[in-house]
């Protein structure tokens, strides 16, 4: 990359949204307050004055309507761009996308395809307590039938939806809601196109493999920048895509490093940190020196008071315990 | 029946038509009735018998391009939209030439070619589906029609509500068509709904509605022929509530111990094929020979789609992973 520029993971959703709507006649974005108000995380500001009330489309209040919406309008053969304002509220349109989007083309023997992106705010760190605050990827990663991405860098929510709006299949794509303000370079001149199918590598190590994805690949990287401190080096894999999951970019790093630890802001039952540690024991079992270590948020729904959603969530001290403790030291 | 009905072709040819469709609906239902207590059909099979003047009448309106979205119980629509019987039959089966290569089973028959979207089988769930159709081909300047079939029992889910109230607020080119048997399952529409008027629902997010005699199936072609016409001129979606009975059982489950034989017979009286042929007859439109020949061509067409089933191979265990997405190097 010759020349970059610096700018914010909402800016980087922004010009995606914006590229995508330039590119394709076909996609248009749908959500409540896209317009108008210029999306609840300011994602959309200034589009609806680009490119008019017909593609830059404010909703009522009905999660469902409009996601099955989405998914209708796919079918007839546009590129929709649901915003469902958090993962919290798109509880009230699992329906539509569990029950419709994800079984639509398997149970017509593949006469149907639903090309609909949807695009939605996950995670907590705001004080904004049990309601919004919660993690559920897991929850769509479990789906067959669905993509399930969570771009964790500016480059990444940059590229990620237009590679989203040319998969065929349903796509589900997770902002974490304290990324927005992130910045990032990335490079002047486009494609600006990610690799949705692959884990990355962000960081180079020997003595343990640290996974995770989404809002906690910053605490992640933080945690492994102060264990470098002590030499300890770690591989860092940003997982990317959470359905499909990479297990051959996890199980190489593991069978490389032969510790591993999971950083994942879902509730550890029956968490997404869970399935990557039982592909880890699937996969390389003979190469672990340590049991798979989880940080993940405690088993509570995410309180209101600072100090206690602070001490719910993973932190870069929890990974670096977490990580001392596989290694013994 | 009436003598005139507005914008139907009250001709031998066109009667004909209808009373052929309805008999298809139902001597391909009793047919299926006797292939689940074989055991060639399984899971669930819940019949249409009794509302073929619905799905046959609405059907008359549309045009190849419209589109259909149905619910669990659509062989009628299915059939009444013209899927062949051999595959929706090989698709009870499980079968691969089925219409959905045995994926779907009875619930989820559906045709790309047909622009039909398929039985869904939760209820409510098709009506956003429908709505995002209908804005497609808005958004595109199409005057295409989707037509989306559901039961009363729907308008007791949120999805229902959400759906006309998008349907109107964005004048979506959506047939909204209540099929209400006056049962959701086996609870009483008076026992689930407080407004048990549906077509109001509908008047109170601004959609013209209609009460439509689901049991004469010229009455629901005239109604579906004004609802099209005005949704293709732009004006926005349509409602229509037809009345109608399920004479058979909710499913193969069902011992049918919320409601009294006797409504049950009194409803078979206005049967939508008890009330359509003596008219016809008496008005020398078609004779009894004509019905023997209709009979005599269904019975046909069931049982070759039944030799088709029978015959028909199973898809390969090996593909059952194919079609749960799209291969990356198919992507577009």
């Amino acid at each position: 990359m010759s020349e970059t520029r610096r700018i914010t993971y909402r800016d980087a959703i922004r010009e995606a949204l914006s590229e995508a709507l330039t590119k394709d006649e076909r996609v248009f974005l749908m959500g409540e307050d896209v317009g108008r108000y210029g999306g609840a995380y300011a994602c959309s500001k200034g589009l609806l004055e680009e490119f008019g009330e017909e593609r830059i489309r404010d909703t009522p209040l009905s999660e469902s309507g409009f996601t099955g919406a989405g998914i209708g309008a796919a079918l007839a053969g546009m590129r929709p761009i649901i915003e469902v304002m958090t993962v919290n509220f798109s509880l009230l349109c699992l329906d539509q996308i569990v029950n419709n989007a994800a079984t639509l083309r398997h149970m017509s023997g593949g006469q149907f395809s639903v090309p609909v992106v949807i695009r939605m705010a996950t995670g907590a760190g705001r004080q904004l307590a049990a309601q919004h605050s919660h993690s559920l990827e897991n929850w769509y990663a479990h789906v067959p039938g669905l993509r399930v991405l969570a771009p964790a860098t500016v480059v990444d929510a940059r590229g990620m939806l237009w590679s989203a709006l040319e998969c065929p299949d349903p796509v589900i794509i997770f902002e974490h809601a304290m990324l927005y303000n992130e910045e990032g370079d990335i490079a002047s001149e486009g494609p600006w196109t990610a690799d949705i199918d692959h884990a990355a590598v962000r960081r180079d190590g020997d003595d343990a493999t640290l996974i995770t994805y989404g809002g906690s690949l910053p605490k992640t990287l933080a945690a492994a920048n102060s264990l470098a401190e002590d030499g300890i080096s770690c591989d860092v894999i940003d997982l990317r895509s959470l359905r499909p999951l990479d297990r051959e970019r996890i199980v190489a790093s593991v069978v490389k490093t032969h510790r591993a630890v999971i950083v994942d802001e879902g509730w550890k039952t029956g968490s997404l940190a869970g399935e990557v540690s039982a592909q880890i024991t699937e996969s390389a079992f003979f190469d672990l020196d340590a049991p798979v270590e989880r940080v993940c948020t405690a088993e509570a729904p995410i309180p209101y008071a600072q100090h206690l959603e602070l001490a719910a969530l993973p932190s870069e001290e929890k990974i670096v315990a977490a990580v001392r403790k596989a290694l013994r030291i | 029946m009436r003598d005139q009905y507005e914008g139907v072709e009250i001709s031998a040819e066109h009667l004909r038509e209808l009373a052929r469709q309805m008999i298809l609906i139902r001597r391909f239902e009793e047919k299926c009735a006797e292939l689940y207590s074989t055991e060639k059909i399984r899971g669930f099979l819940h019949l249409y018998i009794g509302e073929e003047a619905n799905a046959v009448g609405v059907m008359q309106a549309l045009l190849p391009d419209d589109r259909v979205v149905a619910t669990y119980r659509e062989h009628g629509h299915a059939l009444a939209r013209g899927l062949p019987a051999t595959e929706v039959m090989a698709e009870m089966y499980g079968k691969a030439t089925g219409s959905s290569r045995g994926r779907g089973g009875s619930m989820h028959i559906c045709s790309a070619d047909h622009r039909f979207y398929g039985g869904f089988a939760i209820v409510g769930g098709g009506l956003p589906l429908a709505v995002g159709l209908g804005l497609a081909d808005r958004m595109r300047g199409k005057t295409h029609v989707t037509c989306c079939f559901f039961g009363e029992g729907a308008a007791a889910e949120g999805e229902f509500h959400e759906a006309l109230n998008l349907a109107a607020l964005w004048r979506l080119p959506v047939l909204f068509i209540c099929e209400n048997n006056g049962y959701a399952m086996g609870t009483a529409l008076e026992r689930s709904e407080s407004e048990t008027d549906i077509h109001r629902h509908a008047e109170s997010y601004n959609i013209s509605a209609e009460i439509v005699d689901g049991m004469d199936v010229c009455a629901v072609e005239e109604a579906a022929r004004r609802a099209v016409s005005k949704i293709r001129a732009g004006e926005g979606p349509y409602f229509l509530e037809n009345k109608t009975y399920r004479f058979r059982a909710h499913s193969m489950f069902d011992a049918e111990l919320y409601r009294a034989k006797e409504e049950v017979e009194e409803w078979k009286e206005r049967g939508p094929l008890v009330q359509f042929k003596p008219c016809i007859i008496e008005h020398s439109l078609l004779a009894e020979s004509d019905f023997e020949e209709i009979e005599s061509d269904v019975a046909n067409v069931v049982e070759e789609a039944v030799a088709f089933a029978e015959a028909a191979p199973w898809e390969p265990v090996e593909d059952l992973l194919k079609d749960v997405v799209t291969p990356r190097e198919n992507m577009a």
